[in-house]
């Protein structure tokens, strides 16, 4: 099994296209980065000009901790695109190349196969992950500096203490890294049912399209089919960011305002792991392979 | 005659009264001027509270800064700080330059246990932002209780003043400001947080309401003297 995970590893990161998802990666963090430098004055006056018509506002909004926050804001929504570039072409480029027959000519069970591939679309999805991490986390924080978070939100705004903010971002990154997960798990499922891997990546990006405008808009009918939607879940990463506040309205430190949330929304992306990694080996081993 | 006489007789005294009493105010305001001008200047560390409804902010320390006549800074020692726009930066010494002001007396009344006068302030000066300020006096120390304080920017705001171990230099242990908070609006564009509805309960919770900033002080390094520069940042 380790042996299949290091071939499928090598084949992985020996494909150019592996580093096109890190190289647009680097380039999105940097533009927002540079662009944040140059003009992040007046990004948080725009941001916070509701609450400086009340209120003085004084330190550094914009610090790395919030700049990263942007940036997974921004990002997290286009990442599932450059994970399906690869994710979906784990088995449909065997079957375009013509070497899954070939493979699976090997002494090796089809669960152990398919879980070996499915293993290095992980690794790669968290390190890609990793890579956003060091980019808009740390990056960010020798450029920008750190300082306490200032958040607006919907309803209302959040500052959480420098001090409070780093196990924050660990949580949300792994939050993240599952949401990830399920993303390359769809990618996956999908790649059983194609010749190559185009079809996979489309389908997977329309799924993500079309769920995703269905979590995020405002309307009662679809209210109802919001919970059951991954990409509803998808996003819970933010809670980590809200905290919980005393009688006192003072925020107590090292807590999070909806961390039922978080678990819920965890369960619901490792079920559908689960239930897309188990289809797969389903599908794969009744699958009659041709090519 | 006799009664015209009893009238006009009556009409000087109580001008004559009002004419005391308006001064007796400008020299308690004075008093209470001459007690805060001991200080030129001092270094003040405390805690700092912000207690706004659609706000979730940790207390943190902070560090005053005042130097005469009237240069005033508030520094968190580390973080962000959310203070009410205008309302801190005035200090108590500016809220009594007569020079400036029209001081008119209001009569008395009671807060916290402590029987204060009340004084009027009318500023003279038609392009200040402070429209009017009423300050309640405790004549026994000579310190102001509470300060109401109606400016042309931002809005009304109650600066409530509670003494201790400092009474002496007129400076507070604890200042409580109060103002006016508008309806909180963030358009989901602003946020990026297209996910979240906002529940009833948030709309509530963003509803006009009254702000609260609480400034407890520890101690005060007074007129031992610091750099100028800073005020600058």
């Amino acid at each position: 099994m380790f042996t299949l995970l290091q071939i499928e590893l090598y084949k992985i990161f020996k494909r150019p296209r592996t580093y096109i998802a890190f190289a647009a990666i680097t380039a999105l963090i940097v533009i927002i980065q540079l662009g944040l430098k140059v003009d992040g004055k007046e990004y948080a006056d725009f941001v916070l000009a509701d609450m400086k018509n009340m209120l003085e506002i004084n330190g550094k909004i914009i610090n790395g901790y919030f700049v990263c926050y942007v940036i997974l804001q921004l990002l997290l929504i286009h990442v599932p695109l450059l994970i399906a570039l690869i994710a979906a072409d784990m088995i449909s480029g065997e079957a375009n190349m013509g070497t899954l027959r070939l493979l699976l000519t090997k002494p090796i069970s089809r669960t152990e196969f398919i879980m070996a591939k499915f293993l290095a679309a992980a690794i790669y999805t968290i390190l890609l992950l990793i890579w956003i991490a060091v980019l808009a986390l740390f990056v960010s924080m020798l450029v920008f500096g750190t300082d306490d978070m200032f958040l607006v939100k919907n309803a209302y705004a959040v500052q959480i203490e420098r001090a409070d903010i780093f196990w924050r971002y660990a949580g949300a990154f792994c939050f993240a890294a599952l949401a990830m997960l399920t993303v390359a798990a769809l990618c996956f499922f999908l790649s059983n049912f194609a010749e190559n891997s185009i079809g996979p990546i489309v389908a997977t990006m329309s799924v993500i399209i079309v769920t995703t405008i269905l979590s995020t808009m405002s309307i009662p009918l679809f209210n109802t089919i919001k919970p059951f939607l991954f990409t509803t879940h998808m996003v819970a990463w933010k809670e980590f960011f809200d905290i919980k506040v005393n009688d006192a309205n003072e925020t107590i430190k090292g807590t999070v305002e909806h961390a039922d949330k978080i678990i819920r929304s965890s369960i619901v992306l490792v079920v559908h792991i689960v239930l897309f990694v188990g289809a797969s080996v389903v599908v794969f081993k009744k699958k009659d392979v041709l090519s | 005659m006799k009664n015209y006489l009893r009238v006009l007789i009556t009409l000087i005294f109580i001008g004559s009264f009002t004419q005391i009493k308006a001064q007796d105010i400008t020299t308690l305001v004075q008093k209470v001027k001459n007690k805060l001008d001991q200080v030129n200047d001092y270094v003040a560390e405390g805690k700092m509270k912000t207690d706004v409804a659609f706000i979730k902010a940790p207390v943190g320390k902070v560090k005053v800064y005042f130097k005469k006549p009237d240069k005033f800074k508030l520094k968190r020692d580390a973080g962000i700080s959310l203070l009410p726009k205008g309302g801190v930066t005035v200090n108590m010494r500016s809220l009594v330059a007569v020079n400036d002001y029209t001081v008119i007396a209001a009569g008395e009344t009671i807060i916290n246990g402590i029987k204060v006068k009340i004084a009027k302030l009318l500023p003279n000066n038609d392009n200040s932002d402070i429209v009017l300020s009423t300050l309640y006096i405790d004549e026994t120390n000579l310190v102001i209780i509470k300060a109401t304080t109606t400016t042309k920017e931002n809005g009304t705001y109650d600066i409530e003043m509670q003494y201790g171990k400092y009474i002496n230099y007129g400076l507070p242990d604890k200042v409580v400001f109060a103002f006016n908070t508008k309806d909180y609006k963030m358009p989901k564009g602003v946020t990026m947080e297209f996910d979240n509805d906002v529940t009833n309960e948030d709309r509530a919770k963003m509803k006009n309401k009254k702000g609260r900033v609480e400034l407890a002080y520890n101690s005060y390094i007074i007129n031992k003297g610091f750099d100028d520069s800073i005020f600058k940042n």
